[in-house]
Order: C-alpha cells, then structure tokens, then sequence
C-alpha cells in the first residue's frame, strides 16, 4: 500500500439478521418532524434545504441507518477490494463496482465471519459473480463456507445455480489465530462464540488496525476470554461490533443467543485502548430514532467510565464511510 | 468484597462499597453467596444499598442477573436500592433497570419488599 493511502471503511449493509425496509409510516413521521423544524423558513434553494438538513435535523430525521444486512468494505487504496460479508448490502456494493469501475476485471477479497444467511443472501444478487473476468475468492475458517454458498444458489431456492456462475470463484480456508498477508492487508482471524461458531477479523494495514467483529456473544465470568478479546482489538483504530442486544437482554432471555451488547463493547474497547467503537449489527426491530438513541446511550456510558483515554463512538449505517 | 449487613425483621439489608468490575466482582459474587442462599420463601428478603458503589461493569451486573433469577426460584425478593447517578445511568443503558427491582433509596426498597421490616428501619 503507498504511504500516502490511509484506509478507508465503506459500510453497505448493517443490519442484523435480516434485511428491513423503512415503510411508508416511518418516512411520513420524518417528513413531518422536518416540515414543523422548518416552519417559518425560507428553504428555496436545494442547497439552503442541503443545508437545514444537515445542520439542523437529527440524524435520525434527515437520515436513515438502512436495512442491509451485513457487508462491508475496507478500502485499501489498492486495486483489489476487501470486504467482510456478504450480506445484502453485497448487492449495493456489486452495483456501485459496476458503476464504477465497469463489469469485468475486477479481483474481490471476503472475509467471511460465518454462513449465517444474513451474511451470505448478498451473493446470489452480487452482480460481478455474473461476468467472467472477475475473480472472487471467497475466505472463512467454516469447513462448510463453500457448501453454504453453492446451497443458496440450488433448486428450488434460486433459478442461476453456482456452478453457472461466470467469474473464477475461489474458496480459501484460513486458520483462526493466524496472520495472513492479502490484499496488502495483514488479517488474523479469531474464533468467536455463536450458533455454529464464527470469526472475528483483524486487518492491519499501513499502521491502521480494523476489527470486524460480528455475531459473537462475550462470557463476562470468563476473564481470560475478556483478555483475549482485549488482545485482538487491543490499539485498533476502528473495531466494529455486534451491539444487536442490550446487556440485559445477554444475560436474560438472550443469553447464548450469540450476539452481545453496546455495554460489552465499550467495555473491551477501553480494556484494548481502541480508538473508535462502531455499533453494528443493528437489531431488525429498531427504528432509526432507537438506534440513534442506543448511539447517545453508548456516547453517555463512554463519558461516565472514562479513564485516561477516549473512545470514539459510532453507530454504523448503510452508507457510512470512516477515514482513518 | 465486604458486605456490612443490617437486618430489618425479615430482610437483610447488604451494602458493598466502590467498584464492582472485573477484579472485584467474584469477591462481590462470593460474598453475596451465603445471603441468596437465604433469599428464600419463608426466609429472609435482600436489599442491596448500593450508595457507595462508584461504578459496575458488565461482569458486576452479570451478578446481580444471576443473583435475582436465584431469588426468583427460589421464591425470594432481592432489590438494589439507593444508586449514585452515574451508576444508575450505567443500570438505565445496560436495560438493568428493566429487569431488576430498583428503588430511589432502601426505605423505599423496604417499603416495597417488606413492611415489617419498613416498621423495623422506622423505629430505628
Ligand atoms: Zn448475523
Ligand atoms: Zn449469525
């Protein structure tokens, strides 16, 4: 990677689970909170408009946080691109390459942190999985990645099976607690607990760290796993996390659900000294005014418990970019 | 952990003192033991003052989840009362307050749990 590139975080899917959609009745509730903040106004011009947005709406007014599932990009300044997941928001993704950068020729890297539908339903819709002159590898520690890939695509479920896909497909099996040097990015994978297992990934890049860590519950008894979790986001810029359940929720009814807490991730990224703390993972009951509320909640919690140093809080939406 | 304790008829009112985290919190875990296994129908209800405590983390709360399903089995009554603000906000976040009986201070826990030991903390 040329020193002068930093990396770069593209969000394009970042719900929970499953996809959701905002429905008419949340985009009129919206419509008209903004439409009373600007009673009395003079919006005339677009860019006056552009401007009340953003300066005088909350986000969750003059935005949404989107309903793809999980997909996101971490732009290297490479050629090549680097995605973990592929979620719905897979679909987004493949479409802006399309427009972007043509249909063919194109090399894509995923790093999968396991086969749950919601982090594989992207592919089917993935448009350069349709053109030869692509070359897609697809990497996981599952023995089961590339079973759970072709079984999406058979009858009855999808009409393209996998093995008429054009592009070169390559499946890669990784080791957890291993380095790995790809795509100019060092990435060590970690074991995590959740139904079926999943992954954690770090990737170190020009001095920047991101985690990606998904669908992964945290044993609160158990030190030596807190440590663990400390170790593999210890430093790291960026660490996205699974915040899809309150605390209380983990410990209660939700427990061994496989999912953790906005409480738990602030707590390890602290323990790590992480930069940013980026909520993730987003559960498909919130509205946007929840999950703007949950991102307030986290930024208070990180102001109460501060020690020496500062996390940065975000909430991740579809959409979102973080330079680092 | 210490945990100095009062009794009022029949609940014993328990108070730790500063953090609960993970280097405390299976000192607090131990020390509360005896008490739940009391937390009993029949037996004694448990109020935690919690006026002292400075913070808890998740590990800390952990307990106290695990300290209220034992009482609820149990057939026993455990309430936290009397929490600074910043510990109470941590119990809002967390959702604690949703799930755990929670009260402004221990003669309002007193009140809700038992009033004969309501009638005991009045007396003095
Ligand atoms: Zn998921
Ligand atoms: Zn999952």
């Amino acid at each position: 990677m040329p020193a002068d590139e930093r990396l770069t975080v593209k969000f394009w899917g970042t719900r929970g689970s499953i996809p959701v959609a905002m429905n008419s009745a949340e985009v009129r509730r919206k419509l008209i909170a903004a439409l009373l903040r600007a009673s009395g106004r003079t919006l005339d011009t677009p860019e006056k408009a552009e401007v009340f947005l953003e300066r005088e709406l909350d986000f969750a007014v003059s935005h949404t946080f989107g309903g793809n599932s999980s997909c996101v990009e971490i732009v290297t300044g490479r050629r090549d691109y680097v995605l973990c997941d592929l979620g719905s928001g897979a679909r987004v993704f493949g479409n802006d390459v399309l427009a972007t950068r043509g249909p063919s020729g194109n090399t894509f890297h995923a790093f999968m942190s396991h086969p749950h539908w919601d982090h594989i339903m992207g592919f089917p819709f993935f448009m350069p999985a349709y053109a030869s002159g692509n070359r897609i590898r697809i990497y996981g520690c599952h023995a089961d990645l590339e079973e759970a890939f072709r079984g999406q695509h058979a009858a009855p479920s999808f009409p393209v099976d996998f093995s008429r896909l054009p592009a070169a497909i390559e499946f890669v099996r990784l080791e957890p607690e291993r380095d790995y040097e790809i795509a100019g990015l060092r990435v060590r994978p970690k074991l995590q607990h959740h139904g079926g297992d999943s992954y954690g990934y770090r990737f170190q890049g020009n001095d920047k760290v991101v985690v990606y860590s998904t669908d992964a519950e945290h044993k609160l008894d158990d030190l030596a796993e807190i440590r663990s979790f400390a170790d593999f986001f210890r430093d790291a810029d960026l660490v996205i996390f699974d915040s899809q359940y309150s605390l209380a929720e983990t410990t209660s009814i939700k427990e061994d659900w496989g999912h953790s807490s906005n409480v738990v991730g602030l707590e390890l990224c602290q323990m790590a000294r992480a930069k940013r703390l980026c909520l993730y993972h987003h559960e498909p009951v919130s509205d946007d005014e929840r999950i703007a509320a949950l991102l307030a909640e986290t930024r208070r919690l990180e102001e109460i418990t501060r020690g020496d140093r500062r996390v940065e809080i975000l909430a991740a939406f579809d959409g979102m970019e973080i330079a680092l | 952990m210490d945990l100095t304790q009062k009794r009022y008829a029949d609940t014993v009112v328990l108070s730790p003192v500063g953090r609960i985290d993970h280097s405390t919190s299976e000192g607090f875990k131990a020390a509360l033991e005896p008490y739940m296994a009391r937390c009993a129908v029949g037996l004694d209800r448990v109020l935690l003052d919690f006026v002292r405590v400075e913070y808890i983390s998740s590990v800390g709360l952990r307990v106290l989840m695990l300290a209220s399903k034992q009482a609820k089995t149990q057939g026993g009554s455990l309430g936290v009362a009397a929490l600074q603000p910043a510990v109470k906000e941590i119990f809002d976040i967390s959702r604690f307050t949703m799930v755990l009986d929670v009260f402004p201070s221990v003669r309002d826990g007193l009140a809700r749990l038992s009033p004969p030991a309501l009638a005991a903390f009045d007396a003095g």
